[in-house]
């Protein structure tokens, strides 16, 4: 008797030992982030980038907008211009560097932007089913009926160009997307035995939804929306290349491109330097969200 | 089985549907009157009034909706405002070559996806395996009209091997099976097909990776089959869904190629859409974008209709 006491006793201070050594979710997410090697490189280059461009004015070598006829098309590695300059004499690192914030704005903003919007109706729909539901997914199945870039170009392109109109049209390219995702995981918590008790011990909708379903659904949606920022960067740049998105003088990844590519015969090697950086960028971001997929355990 | 194939062929009609009509709309959210989309900038007020009248642009915009649908499903898409020709005659010829280049680059995204995914699948954590994932994400990742920047500086511009724009020698838009052509299309399918390929291995991966893992695939090892035959039993229960997948990629292509076609002067509907935006010829790229649209509403809906009859076990509402 007396030795089952103290056994239930000792096992009692295990699990209270277990308990303290154990970490919340997001101590586990972070545990598995560290051990991937790719990921934190990948998130490494991210924030590089990202710091170089927030201080543009600090690290650029030159004046963006500065050209100089003299000085056209120089190739990598010229004195004064480590990486060349552009058809008008621009300094290209400058260029590159003053391009990125573009590109990054361009990049993000319209993820989250269809990530808000995306995230509410779709929750909306999946909590609230039946006709709402109906109504909602209806109307996204119609958006859905367009090849994402053709979307894009097509708003874009009755709208006209312009930054304001591009990130409206990649908006509306991606809110689709995020409804669909967001419907469905929402569905599925919706139907799971601890709403049903919320329900049943009276809590209301607007608190069900805050605290039981969005906890469960945000890291999901937030896990595919990242996966998008990739191809919203590919697709902004692709828009500014086609001429919908950005003007010229202003310095954008996408822009350059399409400037640079009458001096593909001339300078070949410093033409196609802003896709590279493009590139860099959009594998970066979809490793990261990889890596980020694996860690939060999500699903699909 | 047949119920479903009759209620999903249904169903593709509200969709085409409410796509015309976002296409319609195209030109109602086009800064200005969209009569300015119709005439000339020069046009006579008389003149004017007479094509509003004649378009039904005074009536309100359901009938407005009503008047164009009629148009459009006898063939009318309008006239292009800086040609005068007919869009749809501008479109046909372009279509052709887009869907020449389009089926060309998923061919080969389609192959090379299907080794790299088959491959990896079966070896999963393998060398083999991190080589095909990480050319599926450089696949999915790369910017495909910088791709093909990069292509023609290496095989045209350094190496001299293939033409770097055009369908054909002369800046001949008309196709031909010839080896002149082909050469022609060799860069921009290649280029295209980056995305499809990276998408396909994916996909194969997962679909192989799952099924070797099933209980029937051990139960075949142990009735002492070979790895060939296997390997069928594994080819016949990936294929519906490979195809699928396939199937879907081939209408983004043909919608996503803009890019691709205008770096190459490819003559397709990238090309007709590229340039109906630099001259804002809102007729030509409201009429190509249906024309695609519906295009992928179809693809879609065959690509249904053939993974279901492929595959009775896919259970549908």
């Amino acid at each position: 008797m007396s030795t089952t006491t103290a056994a239930a006793a000792e096992l009692a201070v295990q699990a209270k030992e277990a308990a303290l050594r154990s970490e919340g979710y997001w101590a586990g997410v972070w545990k598995r982030l560290r051990r991937d090697p790719v990921t934190i490189a990948c998130a490494s280059v991210l924030l590089l980038m990202l710091l170089v461009i927030v201080f543009a004015p600090l690290v650029a070598p030159h004046d963006p907008y500065q050209g100089s006829m003299i000085r056209r098309l120089r190739p990598i590695g010229t004195d004064n211009h480590l990486l060349g300059t552009d058809e008008l004499g621009r300094d290209m690192l400058t260029r590159l560097i003053f391009g990125g914030r573009l590109s990054w704005f361009m990049g993000i903003v319209p993820v989250f932007l269809a990530f808000l919007i995306g995230t509410t109706l779709g929750v909306l729909a999946g909590f609230a089913g039946g006709r709402v539901n109906m109504l909602i997914m209806r109307v996204t199945d119609v958006f859905y009926a367009f090849p994402s870039v053709l979307l894009a170009v097509a708003i874009s392109g009755a709208l006209g160009a312009g930054i304001v109109n591009a990130i409206l049209a990649l908006t509306l390219v991606f809110v689709p997307q995020i409804i669909r995702v967001a419907e469905s995981v929402t569905t599925g918590v919706r139907n799971l035995d601890f709403v049903e008790a919320a329900r049943a011990s009276g809590a209301s909708a607007f608190t069900i939804v805050r605290v039981h379903v969005l906890g469960n659904v945000l890291g999901p949606i937030f896990v595919y929306a990242t996966s998008l920022i990739s191809v919203c960067m590919i697709l902004a740049s692709g828009l500014s290349f086609l001429g919908l998105g950005t003007r010229p003088p202003e310095p954008e990844w996408g822009l350059m491109l399409n400037t640079l590519r009458t001096a593909i015969y001339v300078q070949p090697w410093v033409a196609v330097l802003p896709g590279a950086c493009i590139f860099v960028t959009s594998i970066c971001f979809n490793l990261v969200s990889d890596g980020l997929r694996q860690a939060m355990d999500v699903k699909g | 089985m047949f119920l479903y194939l009759v209620k999903r062929t249904i169903y593709a009609i509200p969709i085409a549907l409410a796509v015309g009509f976002v296409c319609f709309m195209l030109v109602q959210i086009a800064p200005g009157d969209p009569i300015n989309a119709i005439v000339p900038p020069d046009a006579s007020e008389e003149l004017v009034e007479q094509v509003r009248r004649d378009y039904g642009l005074d009536k309100p915009l359901p009938v407005q909706f009503g008047l164009w649908l009629l148009k459009v499903v006898q063939g009318d898409l309008g006239r292009s405002l800086a040609t005068g020709r007919p869009v749809w005659a501008d479109l046909s010829s372009a279509i052709g070559n887009t869907l020449t280049l389009a089926v060309a680059a998923s061919l080969i995204g389609f192959v090379l996806g299907c080794v790299l995914g088959g491959l990896a699948g079966t070896f999963r954590g393998s060398v083999l395996d991190r080589v095909a994932v990480t050319t599926a994400v450089a696949g999915v990742s790369v910017p495909h009209y910088w791709l093909g920047m990069v292509l023609v500086v290496i095989f045209s511009v350094q190496l001299n091997w293939l033409p770097a724009m055009g369908a054909g020698p002369g800046g001949s838009s008309d196709w031909v099976w010839d080896w002149e052509h082909l050469q022609h299309l060799v860069l921009p399918a290649v280029t295209l097909s980056v995305i499809p390929m990276g998408i396909v291995t994916r996909t194969v991966r997962g679909i192989v990776a799952e099924i070797m893992n099933q209980e029937f695939v051990t139960a075949l090892r142990g009735k002492g089959l070979t790895r060939m035959a296997i390997f069928l039993h594994v080819v016949k229960n990936a294929a519906p869904n490979a195809l699928a997948v396939m199937g879907l990629q081939l209408g983004y292509l043909m919608g996503g190629s803009i890019l691709v076609e205008t770096v190459f002067s490819w003559p397709g509907t990238g090309l007709l859409l590229n340039s109906a935006i630099f001259q804002r010829d809102l007729p030509v790229l409201q009429g190509t974008i249906l024309v695609l649209a519906m295009f992928f509403v179809a693809l879609n809906l065959c690509v249904d209709l053939i993974q279901t009859a492929l595959d009775p076990r896919i259970k549908r509402a």
